[in-house]
């Protein structure tokens, strides 16, 4: 139980998407000028994330890792070559379904944040999740705190970058500073403020 | 040959002034990712040329026959298998590089450049104009990466391509090595200022202080 705790912080803060393995920056820029839009999509990003990864899991382990197919006479036969529009297929199906779950069941939230979440299917961060569940051999379990403390953590990261804009409105900034450039630079000092969790990490 | 100064134009637009990285906020994930050497900058931005190039001659081509409403799909169906083929030529020839790169290569398929370009410019133009555009802005992301690997290795290692180009402190030499240029904070720090001086020099491009959207245009993620 521990270790799972242990890999949703390490998820989550350690290795936090946007700031240290530099996921999903497109969006976190894009729309981190206020601090509601902020939240929305580091909200639609936690679900989707901690619904993809096990789903890819469960698709990879089944049907495209090496030896899958070996209940159907065929266990040379190796699929990982297809993984990638594989996940990029599931991606697209499960956030279309969750908008009309969400559509359906909370009409207000999806009114809130709807926007969001068709554009989550070409997010870097999400197919990034499925493929370091791959990469680093997560099993079910692992694989679901894994995607839910990649979208917790950069659901923090969005909503702290989103703050701290709002409040950069009114400063006075060199022109060629504004909007994005002050945004990098931002980002990197926060991810400096990321960094130190790895060293606790490494004290542990 | 009417239009080939257009042409040219429509290649040499998105080296500096249009750049997809500085402006267009467009495949910033992988520029700062993969650019803590100069290796793995210069193999990400031949894949991601490459690739560019192809979908948006691929998708140009078929243009008139993907409905609007799936295009999306069909899109990242094209350049999905376009990337799988890039990593597995990767993975079979530079396994080394491959390695370092670790999932970028096939998060290209998610390079909002890729998408952003096929869906801004291939998608209404001929074949030609489209991948010429393409090449166009992979040699502007091609810039912006070897720029910064090529800073970061040389301040962070004192080494460029891997070999010695500042004496190191440790070995004799006098150059102490700014680990911090390895880490994720001065990839960020790099490229804020990497803009500032790209929009020193076009003072059009800085955004206007308050209450407007960057630049007018989404970001096609």
């Amino acid at each position: 139980m521990s270790d799972l705790w242990g890999l949703f912080l390490m998820a989550a803060f350690v290795d936090n998407m946007p700031l240290t393995l530099f996921l999903g920056l497109c969006t976190f820029l894009a729309l981190s000028k206020r601090t509601e839009a902020a939240l929305g999509l580091g909200v639609a990003m936690t679900g989707v994330l901690a619904v993809t990864v096990p789903l890819n899991h469960l698709i990879h382990k089944a049907l495209l890792a090496p030896g899958a197919w070996a209940w159907a006479g065929m266990p040379e036969l190796d699929l990982t070559y297809l993984s990638l529009i594989a996940f990029i297929g599931v991606i697209a199906a499960s956030v279309q379904l969750l908008e009309m779950v969400i559509d359906r069941y909370f009409p207000a939230v999806h009114a809130a944040f709807g926007v969001f979440l068709p554009l989550l299917t070409v997010q870097c961060a999400i197919l990034g999740g499925s493929l370091f569940m791959v990469e680093r051999n997560y099993d079910l379990a692992e694989s679901a705190v894994f995607g839910l403390g990649s979208g917790v953590g950069f659901a923090v990261a969005v909503a702290m970058l989103g703050a701290i804009r709002t409040r950069l409105a009114y400063a006075d900034l060199p022109a060629g500073l504004r909007g994005l450039g002050i945004a990098f630079v931002l980002a990197g000092l926060m991810s400096l403020g990321f960094a130190s969790f790895s060293q606790m990490a490494a004290a542990q | 040959m009417a239009n080939r100064s257009e042409m040219w134009r429509t290649l040499s637009d998105p080296l500096i002034r249009q750049n997809p990285v500085t402006l267009q906020i467009l495949g910033i994930c992988s520029a700062l990712a993969v650019t803590t050497t100069l290796a793995t900058a210069v193999t990400m931005s031949i894949s991601l040329t490459v690739v560019l190039t192809l979908s948006a001659g691929l998708v140009s081509t078929i243009r008139r026959h993907i409905p609007d409403t799936i295009r999306l799909i069909v899109q990242i169906v094209i350049v999905a298998s376009l990337v799988i083929v890039i990593d597995q030529v990767l993975q079979a020839y530079f396994a080394e590089i491959s390695r370092a790169l670790s999932v970028y290569v096939g998060l290209i398929t998610t390079n909002c450049l890729v998408l952003g370009r096929t869906e801004a410019y291939a998608r209404h133009n001929a074949p030609l104009p489209a991948m010429v555009d393409a090449f166009g802005n992979g040699l502007g992301y091609s810039l912006i990466l070897i720029l910064l690997g090529g800073l970061r290795e040389l301040f962070g290692k004192g080494e460029l391509f891997g070999r010695e180009v500042l004496p190191l402190a440790d070995a004799g030499g006098w150059f102490t090595p700014l680990s911090l240029m390895l880490l994720a904070p001065s990839a960020f720090f790099l490229l804020g200022l990497l803009v500032w001086v790209v929009r020193s020099f076009y003072p059009e491009q800085a955004e206007a202080p308050e209450h407007t959207p960057p630049l007018g245009a989404e970001p096609a993620e």
